[in-house]
């Protein structure tokens, strides 16, 4: 187990004071000139080597994403830092803790990084159901000013640096990197086409980076312990300690940090109390936010919390956000409520998604109910493949792939049930 | 258009239409001096020329002092939206797009708590079904407000506290680890004026740690512990 001193996010149950003076006290902001003196070049070095990878869900190495960055404006146009606290996945809750409890270590990230970048200033979007988080965060950033830690000549370092507040309002697609910049514009939210990506045309057609919260806030105890401290954790290609959410049936569903790569055993074990009526009653976990492929009990229980532990079990780390679900749950259900979720968010601009969605959710809610035929179970199938992949952006993948899990792991329960219904039907005839 | 008086579902948005009542009521919106102070701040944020970065911010501004002026949680009718518009340079049919594309603005009147119920997987895994049974108990009918004034009822999506699930947000404040009985009792409070405690209403949890021992971070709970020493 991770021990309390390699923890990052110490103030995560908000036991302690947010505010500017106790983060100090607890390390924050700790001669940040002296970070920011070792160089653009050898800060985006230091995170390469940590083996961070994006924290939001893709997993991309943050250091490289940094690095694609212009190292100078040929054409005047600045380059900016966008922070997305779109936290909206469900089962996502670990950006709202270190946005109400530990925000000073997310604004002095976004300084360490948005210098590494070269970038102008940072944007951070939060959702718009974050109401009382963003008051909170907004004082926060407010205190930065006053203490000359962001702004003209931030941290006594000679570099200007602004930080801001986005509100949200209420849309889950806003969490797309490139939807989240057209809602900075002012506009709907819709994912644009890539290219140009937004290291090339961004906010304002300026280069820009978006990053999670979670990975921005994790940048200043990286170069503070260096990249040898956080690559100590985890397993090859799966570095460093991370959020876990732990939600649904388990004894007592928190927020912890861990080592990457913890199993699944021992993170429900050592933190949640186990499963709510014992490991036997364990269905199964859909273990990254709710786009990803559930994986059945047998296969999860000893699988490695990181990237490549879930892909191997056929689903992904996600946020991390752990859904737990045990045999008394109605799984047809369950990823039917999924498939609501993504009929209610998609944004509409693509057919086969703005289409798609709906007709899959209505499909799972007579699957749900057995008003099926078994040959419609290998049409939704095909109609998942038809959706995935064939959007601008993935939020066609994160509503099919529930599905096709589903269809994987839990074929026999849908087929049992269209038969049980036939029965039914035949019965009353 | 929609027969009025229906009201559907909040998923179901549509602009309540603009009557010569509605406008004679809100043709002459503008801010006051302490919203609109609010509102130049936002502006601020953002570069020269790039204003209507801040329509989003300025949409909750208008719907909050909306709120203020009619006892409710606020709502955009056309003219304030107008009026945004106008005070952004924009087209207002920009407005429109953005108002009607996000949930959180109100296109048509609330009550005076928006009682929204998180019923996504997380939620109803731990029992979001009591809770939105509890509300309909209470009279409440998703989609609508009830006849007193006092609770609209909406279902959304997940809100972000899935490991303190089941939850609702009413206005500002989310009310977390909720029975019916945990509801019954906040939304009893609310009624009777007071401000109920907002955050979980498990007894001795304190937000997002495990209930009972802690199983992490014991140093933190009684002092701002500072764990460099241990470095």
């Amino acid at each position: 187990m991770l021990a309390d001193r390699d923890r990052i996010f110490t103030n995560l149950y908000g036991y302690q004071d947010w505010g500017l003076k106790a983060a100090q006290a607890r390390g924050d902001w700790d001669n940040t000139k002296d970070i920011l003196a070792k160089g653009q070049d050898a800060i985006i070095d230091e995170i390469k080597a940590s083996g961070l990878r994006g924290r939001g869900g893709a997993g991309f190495p943050t250091g490289m994403k940094w690095s694609f960055m212009p190292k100078e404006s040929k054409d005047g146009r600045p380059s900016f830092l966008v922070i997305n606290a779109d936290e909206s996945e469900p089962g996502s809750c670990k950006d709202r803790e270190i946005i109400r409890h530990d925000p000073h270590k997310l604004i002095e990230g976004a300084l360490v990084a948005g210098y590494a970048m070269r970038a102008r200033a940072a944007y951070i979007y939060i959702r718009g159901e974050y109401i009382r988080e963003a008051w909170r965060l907004e004082d926060a950033v407010k205190q930065a000013y006053d203490a000359g830690l962001i702004g003209k000549n931030a941290c006594g370092s000679g570099y200007d640096f602004d930080v801001f507040v986005h509100r949200g309002a209420g849309a889950y697609i806003c969490g797309e990197e490139t939807a989240m910049i057209e809602s900075l514009e002012g506009k709907k939210g819709q994912p644009r086409l890539k290219p140009p990506f937004p290291a090339g045309a961004g906010l304002y057609g300026c280069p820009t980076t978006v990053n999670n919260v979670e990975s921005i806030a994790v940048a200043p105890t990286i170069m503070r312990r260096g990249a040898d401290w956080f690559s100590s954790f985890g397993r090859e290609n799966n570095k460093g300690t991370k959020l876990f959410q732990i939600s649904g049936h388990v004894e007592k569903p928190c927020v912890v940090e861990e080592a990457m790569s913890i199993p699944f055993s021992e993170l429900i074990e050592k933190h949640c109390g186990g499963i709510r009526g014992g490991k036997d009653n364990l269905l199964a976990v859909i273990p990254g936010g709710s786009s990803v492929p559930l994986v059945p009990a047998a296969e999860i229980w000893d699988a490695p919390m990181d990237f490549d532990g879930l892909k191997a079990v056929g689903s992904g780390l996600g946020t991390a956000a752990v859904i737990v679900m045990d045999k008394s749950t109605d799984i047809v259900k369950a990823i039917s409520r999924i498939s609501y979720f993504y009929k209610h968010e998609s944004c509409g601009q693509c057919t086969p998604c703005r289409e798609g969605t709906g007709w899959m959710w209505r499909m799972m809610e007579r699957l749900r109910v057995g008003d099926a035929s078994v040959e419609e179970i290998d049409m939704l199938q095909q109609v998942t493949k038809q959706v995935e992949g064939h959007t601008i952006c993935a939020l066609g993948d994160a509503a099919a792939w529930p599905i096709q899990g589903l269809i994987k792991h839990f074929r026999p329960e849908l087929e049992r049930r269209i038969a049980e219904a036939g029965n039914m039907a035949e019965a009353a005839e | 258009m929609r027969p009025r008086g229906v009201r559907p579902l909040m998923a179901d948005r549509y602009l309540e239409p603009v009557t010569p009542e509605l406008r004679e009521r809100w043709g002459a919106f503008a801010f006051t001096p302490a919203w609109e102070a609010k509102a130049k701040e936002q502006i601020s944020h953002y570069p020269e020329g790039r204003q209507k970065s801040a329509v989003m911010a300025l949409l909750d501004i208008a719907q909050r002092q909306v709120g203020e002026e009619t006892g409710t949680q606020g709502w955009l009718p056309v003219p304030v939206m107008e009026y945004v518009a106008a005070y952004l340079d924009m087209p207002i049919i920009r407005v429109v797009e953005v108002a009607t594309f996000y949930t959180m603005y109100n296109l048509v009147p609330v009550g005076k708590f928006h009682v929204q119920v998180c019923g996504t997987t997380p939620c109803w895994l731990r029992g979001s079904d009591e809770v939105m049974e509890t509300c309909k108990k209470r009279g409440m009918k998703k989609g609508h407000t009830t006849d007193d004034g006092l609770w609209t009822l909406t279902e959304v999506e997940c809100m972000g506290n899935c490991s303190s699930a089941p939850m609702v947000q009413i206005n500002d404040d989310n009310y977390e680890d909720l029975t019916g009985e945990r509801l019954d009792a906040v939304l009893d409070a609310l009624a009777a004026g007071e401000t109920p405690k907002a955050g979980t209403q498990e007894p001795g949890r304190h937000t997002v740690e495990p209930v009972g021992a802690l199983s992490t971070l014991t140093a933190m709970a009684d002092a701002n512990h500072d764990y460099r020493g241990e470095w």
